[in-house]
């Protein structure tokens, strides 16, 4: 889209140049083919402001020194130098490690093949009943957190035969039902993309329709359910309303919540290097994804770029 | 299941059944359950909610005591309440000044550099929010880099406490956590627009910032509606920005009445109902966003 813009000055600038000097200001800004300087320095400015506190966190986390604010040195202290306080020797902080990777696996290995079945039945399921329950799962979706999170809390400790699972399994429960909506939308949007028609041929050529389901369209949904699994996998383990009204005891608080607990009392470098360890883990799990992704949707040519991967998301 | 045909008609219900009965006993019943104990009953030795499943016995007693406390004399919920609004407001206005032209930059000029531009802006995805705030609570100590920043270097002492109950702060916290989650819905409205429209505004002698507010901007206006309402409804629920920027009831919101309500067995029924109240207070907005959605999937 940008190449016609800027094949259209070749021609005409030079007489709108000719009019207007080039180094006053004025000229500059009437002229209507000048580059658009101040948004890509807005937008700079906004990728640093929005990146560089986090840079500067994980900088810290690197410390060798107490402080999280003046620097003293490089060193892996806090991750595994320090025999009472690191990551690696302090049971409370690998612990939550752990548990968060861990509730991001179940959660995930649940959502994701839940999510897609619900999605395909909701896109081809026609009728009233159908309608309703998509509504319900876009109301999962854009409803805030802290409702759900409060309204499976009440589930849990008040409903017969949940009562007493509060902790991992309760976790799982509301995890799930909150990510859901996210592998539903994602499948849906795509199976918009891809229509009846390949589905349909496959069903002419004599496949059943769980055959033309399993050989043809599932493979075509690839691109979408490896989508959804990275969503649902990252934004697990960044949750934090839902995990911590469900969680039990210290064993169930995954990372975010030992933040939360922490970042106003008096934390060590640490803890940087707790949040800079789950950070690491959610850019792996997006990799790893962005890679699966382009392999499963090579020979769309441009389609499987970065760009197609983000409007997935 | 004999006639033919029978099997590709059951097919579907069929997979849609598991997430139908996930969503009816974890997202239906649980918002029962949130109304059965807002008109339960309090166990008089325990002081402990207990829910009422009969809505013929509800009992309305301890949701008339939350509302009557929001206005008047004894209104000790209504500032909260009305701080996330204002909160609400000014950070979602905010997030959209600051959203509009990155978004509008990388989908028009992106060019070459659009995957990395894109890769940046999904960055704050993948990173914990409360890593987000953590780094944040650091920069913004007394003895952080903010106020090294202001004080240019140490020529002129600073120690501004940042984070001992300033609306700014938490204001400030509001926007940067939330601004990426406009941006992504913007850039997607942005980037749908053809060019091809923009040129014929352009060789009919529409001036840049005419095509803009003439042709962009009313073009994007679904996908300015749809990322305000994707940063606000998390906002108005969001208490823990506010508990690690300022931690002081100065500052509290409305999912800090919920939070410190559901902490205590006695008062937990007041929390359901707070839960009640922001549910109806945000079903408008939602019920929007749903059919907006939906009119899209054309279902």
């Amino acid at each position: 889209m940008t190449s016609t813009q800027v094949a259209a000055p070749a021609v005409a600038a030079p007489a709108d140049h000719a009019r207007a000097p080039r180094r006053s200001l004025m000229g500059w800004w009437r002229d209507p083919w000048r580059k658009p300087r101040l948004l890509e320095a807005f937008t700079w400015g906004y990728l640093l402001w929005s990146l560089a506190p986090v840079a500067i966190a994980v900088l810290f986390s690197f410390n060798a020194g107490k402080s999280r604010v003046s620097w003293q040195g490089f060193s892996f202290r806090w991750y595994w130098g320090d025999p009472n306080l690191s990551v690696w020797h302090d049971p409370s902080l690998h612990t939550a490690l752990r548990y968060t990777l861990f509730l991001g696996v179940i959660v995930t290995a649940v959502t994701v093949p839940l999510g897609v079945a619900f999605a395909l039945g909701l896109d081809r399921w026609r009728g009233r009943l159908p309608s309703f329950w998509n509504f319900q799962m876009l109301l999962s979706f854009v409803v805030p957190e802290i409702v759900l999170g409060i309204a499976v809390f009440f589930l849990v400790t008040n409903v017969g035969p949940l009562r007493n699972t509060i902790g991992t399994t309760s976790q799982v429960l509301g995890l799930v039902t909150f990510q859901l909506s996210y592998p539903v939308i994602i499948v849906r949007a795509r199976l918009l993309t891809i229509g009846k028609e390949y589905e349909e041929a496959a069903q002419d050529l004599g496949a059943s329709p769980l055959g033309a389901l399993r050989r043809v369209l599932l493979p075509l949904l690839y691109p979408a359910i490896f989508a959804s699994t990275v969503l649902v996998f990252a934004d697990v383990i960044d949750d934090f309303v839902i995990v911590r009204y469900l969680s039990s005891t210290a064993a169930t608080e995954p990372v975010a919540v030992k933040i939360y607990n922490t970042a106003r009392g008096a934390p060590t470098p640490a803890l940087n290097a707790l949040a800079t360890c789950l950070l690491a883990a959610s850019l792996l799990a997006v990799t790893v994804g962005y890679l699966a992704y382009r392999f499963v949707s090579r020979g769309e040519g441009e389609k499987a770029g970065i760009d197609s991967f983000a409007s997935q998301i | 299941m004999a006639r033919p045909g029978g099997r590709s008609k059951a097919l579907w219900p069929t997979l849609a059944l598991p997430g139908v009965a996930w969503l009816f006993v974890l997202f239906l019943i649980p918002l029962y359950v949130v109304l059965a104990i807002a008109f339960g009953t309090l166990d008089p030795i325990f002081r402990s909610p207990v829910p009422v499943w009969n809505p013929l016995q509800w009992n309305f007693s301890q949701a008339q005591y939350v509302l009557t406390h929001i206005v008047g004399a004894n209104g000790f919920y209504g500032p909260p309440i009305l701080r996330t609004a204002e909160f609400v407001v000014i950070a979602s206005a905010l997030c959209l000044l600051i959203a509009y032209p990155v978004a509008y930059y990388v989908a028009r000029y992106g060019g070459k550099r659009r995957g990395l531009l894109l890769v940046l802006l999904i960055a704050p995805f993948w990173i914990s929010y409360m890593m987000r705030m953590l780094a944040w609570v650091n920069l913004l100590q007394t003895d952080g880099w903010v106020n090294k920043a202001l004080s240019l270097g140490g020529l002129f002492p600073v120690d501004i406490n940042w984070l001992n109950g300033r609306p700014l702060t938490v204001l400030f916290g509001l926007v940067y956590g939330y601004v990426p989650y406009m941006i992504l819905p913007l850039y997607a409205g942005l980037d749908r627009i053809q060019p091809s429209l923009l040129e014929a505004a352009r060789d009919l002698g529409a001036s840049k910032w005419q095509t803009f507010r003439r042709v962009t901007l009313p073009m994007s206006k679904p996908a300015i509606i749809a990322g305000l309402l994707i940063v606000s409804l998390p906002m108005v629920g969001d208490y823990f920005t506010n508990d690690l920027l300022s931690g002081s009831p100065n500052t509290a919101m409305f999912g800090n009445l919920i939070n410190n309500a559901i902490s205590s067995p006695e008062t937990t029924a007041q929390g359901a109902t707070f839960v009640i109240l922001m549910f109806v207070v945000l079903l408008a907005p939602m019920l929007y966003y749903v059919r907006s959605t939906r009119a899209e999937e054309g279902t």
